[in-house]
Parts: structure tokens; C-alpha cells; sequence
């Protein structure tokens, strides 16, 4: 019972994907453009929207599921759902790149929230959700910017705000286990996550 | 307007809901002229925290990536709403229709949102998980499959299988019960049908019903039969009637903990 086989080739025929008959896009396109292209197909389109968010959607599975090869594993299927929903991203309910990093979390909390991963979770240790890219490639002086700004914001929200936000974001927490864990009247986390994001999203000048 | 689940928003935002919640924030989304907004503000708040935890992935993934989507055709552009079929019968409509509001979508996303919210509603508990991304599959799945999903001691074991087909087992000892969620498999072929499962710890293996030949991409099934002491679920091709024991070797085998 430990064999398998592939499922046979002349069942496959109609499921692949026809190769890009539309106009190439270039790696610098901004990431909506990218989307709708993958959305038609294109996998050069795909594989450049790929090589501008997966450091950020890996980084963030990581954090939250912090198992590595759960975590490859979990990004593995995002990736594959944001090729197959890509014709469906409305810009009018976001950006691209915040459609896809919910993507990403809602799976991660999904992975870490069912039972056997979450036993499985507590033996991997803390270090590994600490490993970064220190990578010296063209961007990195600009991540470092984005990292710098992103880190002074989260410095403006009060401790129970940032303690809030961090344990419902990265540890995929419910806001009542969020309010257990930081000693909050029953009720209250979930008003500290929304006060935190809120001062976070105007220090970081988004529009609401 | 209901201002504690208006205070839900960030929660929401930040996947710190249980599924009870979400259903009654997606409602209250729905009749609130701020939270679709506001939500969408703190979403993107979230979004900007990943710059603290960047980590480039290991080259090998993006292989495995590109080579997954190779056999998979990206769902087409949302054009309407799912056909009036999913909806169960015995489920009181609501006051808006959803078939009405999904062909206004594009001119009134409020209506839209105020049906899907609505569909979400009608899953008995409200147990159903939306997203506007989602609504290729089946809002209205119900009951059994559900508490599966949902239940505290779910078991989830998912594999990737040849072509880039994935198949995901989710099994309740408590509940006694297994759903399989599979994405890309292509159709059995013809006459044949895809069979599930159960193996007993003794070895043997134990019929857990066909999989439907018109199922939707990503919609649970749930296996028949007793899924407590099952070590593993197999999929083997059998004749469309099935069979009483695999006459076939298993495409996927997924070993329960």
C-alpha cells in the first residue's frame, strides 16, 4: 500500500495548461499586471510574480507554521491557489500583494490551528522562525528601509496593542486566546488588534 | 448596528477569528457601510508587517511550483453566482436573491457582498469559511463535512500528488469521520471511477464510497464508513460501480497519524 503511480497520462491532456499566447510581461511589472496575466496563463508572468513575493509569503508561512518543511509544504499550495484564483483577484477589494499574503496566512492559521499540527509545532523550536534572508541583492537596501519603517510603526502602538497584533498575525492566535495569553478582560483582545492595526495603517500612511 | 461584532474588524483582518465569528462578522460586513473598507485598510496594515519576516524560500520550491502549475488551468474571471443547484432546499432564502445580487456584482459590490454573506449564513451553524476569492466552490457545504473540518481534533495530512494534483484528508477520531479535499485530479477515466479507502490497522482494506464524478474542485467529500481507527486513505481507479477491494494500486496514499 505504499506504491503509487501516476494517474494516467491520457487523462491529462485537457488539463494542461496552453502556453502564453498573449504578449510577454517583464519582471519589473507591477504585481496586478503580473496577476492578470497568470490569470490567462502566462507562467513567465507567474514566475515573475513569484520572484517578487516569495520572500515575503514564505517568511511569513515560516513565521506562523515555524516548522520548515511544513512551511515549504504550506507555501507550496499558496502559490498553487494564486495561480488558480489569479483571474480572480478584484483590485477593488485590495492589493495584490495583500490578496495573496492573506492567502498565505489564512492557510498557515488553517495549518497550525488543526490539532496534529499544532502538537507537532511545540517540538520545533523558536530558532527557526528567527532566520532571515540577509541577502545583498539590489533590494536589500530597500527591504532594509521597508523593515526599519515597518519596525518604528510597530514601535508607536502600545505594548498590549503590538502584543495583540504580533500573537494574532504571526502566532494565528484567536483574539480570545490572544486575550488569555496577555491577561486581558475576556472581550477586549480583539479591540487591541483592531486599535493596533488601525494606528499601524495610519503610521504607515495606508489609506483606509 | 451591532458594535461589538463591528469591533470584530481587526480580528478579521488578521485570521483571529473562529469560524462562528467569521460567518457573523461577514454578515455584519455585508449591512455595514465601514467594515468592507476598514477591514481592507488593516488587511493591508498586516500585509506591511511581512516585511519583518522575509525568508527567501529554497530554490527548489519555485521548481516545484512552476512544475505544479504546469498541469493546472487558473479558474476563469467570477461571472455569476454559483447555479441555484448548490443551494440546499430545505434552507429558508433570503430576503435578497443570491442569483440577482451575483449578476449586480460588478455594479454594486455591496449587493454582493450582501449575498455571499447571505450564502454563508444559510451553512447550518455558520460553520462555512468565505473569501471573495472563493466562490468557485460550494458556500453552502454542509453538516457532517463540516464538523469534520472544523472539529478540535481534526487531522489534517495533504499530499501533492504526480501532475500537481493535491489531496488533502481531513479525519475527527472524536467524530468517527473523514473528509478528502482534492484539487486538480483530473476526471477518472471513462467508466471508471475514483475509489476511497479506509485501511484498517490490520492491513485490510475497507471501502469508503466513490469519489462523485461531478465534484467541484476543492469541495470536501466525505468518506463512508469508520475513520477512527484507520491508518490510512487510498485512492485507487475501479470500474464506475466500484469495488468491494482495490483491483488497482493506489494513486495516492495518505497515512493518518
Amino acid at each position: 500500500m505504499v506504491h503509487m503511480s501516476v494517474v494516467p497520462p491520457d487523462d491529462r491532456g485537457g488539463a494542461t495548461v496552453p502556453g502564453n499566447r498573449y504578449q510577454p510581461v517583464r519582471v519589473g511589472t507591477d504585481l496586478g499586471t503580473l496577476l492578470r496575466a497568470a490569470g490567462r496563463g502566462d507562467e513567465a508572468a507567474f514566475s515573475a510574480l513569484y520572484d517578487a513575493s516569495s520572500a515575503r509569503i514564505f517568511g511569513l508561512v515560516l513565521r506562523v507554521v515555524r516548522d520548515r518543511a511544513q512551511s515549504e509544504e504550506v507555501t507550496q499550495e499558496v502559490f498553487l491557489d494564486i495561480w488558480r484564483k489569479s483571474a480572480r483577484f478584484d483590485p477593488a477589494l485590495g492589493s495584490p500583494l495583500s490578496w495573496m499574503m492573506t492567502i498565505a496566512h489564512r492557510k498557515s492559521v488553517d495549518r497550525v490551528r488543526s490539532a496534529e499540527a499544532s502538537s507537532r509545532r511545540e517540538t520545533v523550536y523558536e530558532a527557526k522562525s528567527q532566520e532571515r534572508s540577509y541577502d545583498v541583492t539590489a533590494e536589500a537596501a530597500e527591504r532594509n528601509i521597508n523593515r526599519e519603517r515597518v519596525r518604528r510603526a510597530m514601535g508607536s502602538l502600545t505594548d498590549t496593542q503590538r502584543g495583540a497584533v504580533e500573537l494574532a498575525y504571526f502566532g494565528g492566535y484567536t483574539h480570545t486566546e490572544v486575550a488569555t495569553m496577555l491577561d486581558l478582560p475576556l472581550g477586549t483582545a480583539k479591540t487591541r488588534i483592531r486599535d493596533g492595526l488601525i494606528r499601524l495603517r495610519d503610521t504607515l500612511g495606508l489609506q483606509s | 448596528m451591532n458594535v461589538d461584532t463591528h469591533g470584530l474588524s481587526g480580528a478579521y483582518a488578521v485570521d483571529a477569528l473562529t469560524d462562528e465569528e467569521r460567518a457573523a462578522f461577514e454578515a455584519h460586513m455585508s449591512t455595514c457601510a465601514e467594515c468592507p473598507e476598514e477591514t481592507q485598510g488593516l488587511r493591508a496594515a498586516a500585509t506591511e508587517l511581512t516585511y519583518l519576516t522575509e525568508v527567501a524560500p529554497p530554490a527548489a520550491l519555485k521548481s516545484a511550483v512552476m512544475r505544479d502549475i504546469k498541469a493546472v488551468r487558473p479558474l476563469p474571471p467570477v461571472q455569476d453566482m454559483p447555479p441555484a443547484q448548490d443551494e440546499p432546499e430545505a434552507q429558508p432564502r433570503p430576503v435578497t436573491s443570491i442569483a440577482d445580487a451575483g449578476r449586480h456584482r460588478r455594479r454594486n459590490p455591496v449587493s454582493w457582498l450582501l449575498a455571499a454573506a447571505a450564502a454563508a449564513i444559510l451553512a447550518i451553524g455558520g460553520l462555512t469559511a468565505w473569501h471573495p476569492w472563493d466562490r468557485g466552490t460550494s458556500q453552502t457545504q454542509v453538516s457532517a463535512t463540516q464538523q469534520v473540518l472544523h472539529a478540535k481534533d481534526a487531522q489534517r495530512v495533504a499530499k501533492t500528488l504526480p501532475q500537481g494534483a493535491t489531496a488533502t484528508v481531513v479525519r475527527s477520531k472524536s467524530l468517527g469521520k473523514a473528509v478528502i479535499i482534492t484539487d486538480n485530479l483530473p476526471p477518472a477515466p471513462a467508466g471508471k471511477a475514483y475509489e476511497l479507502w479506509f485501511q484498517t490497522p490490520r492491513g485490510t482494506m475497507d471501502p469508503a464510497g466513490l469519489m462523485p464524478r461531478d465534484s467541484q474542485p476543492s469541495q470536501p467529500v466525505l468518506l463512508k464508513g469508520d475513520a477512527a481507527s484507520a491508518i490510512a486513505v487510498g485512492i485507487t481507479i475501479e470500474p464506475a460501480t466500484g469495488s468491494d477491494s482495490p483491483t488497482t494500486p493506489p494513486i495516492a496514499v495518505l497515512k493518518l497519524a
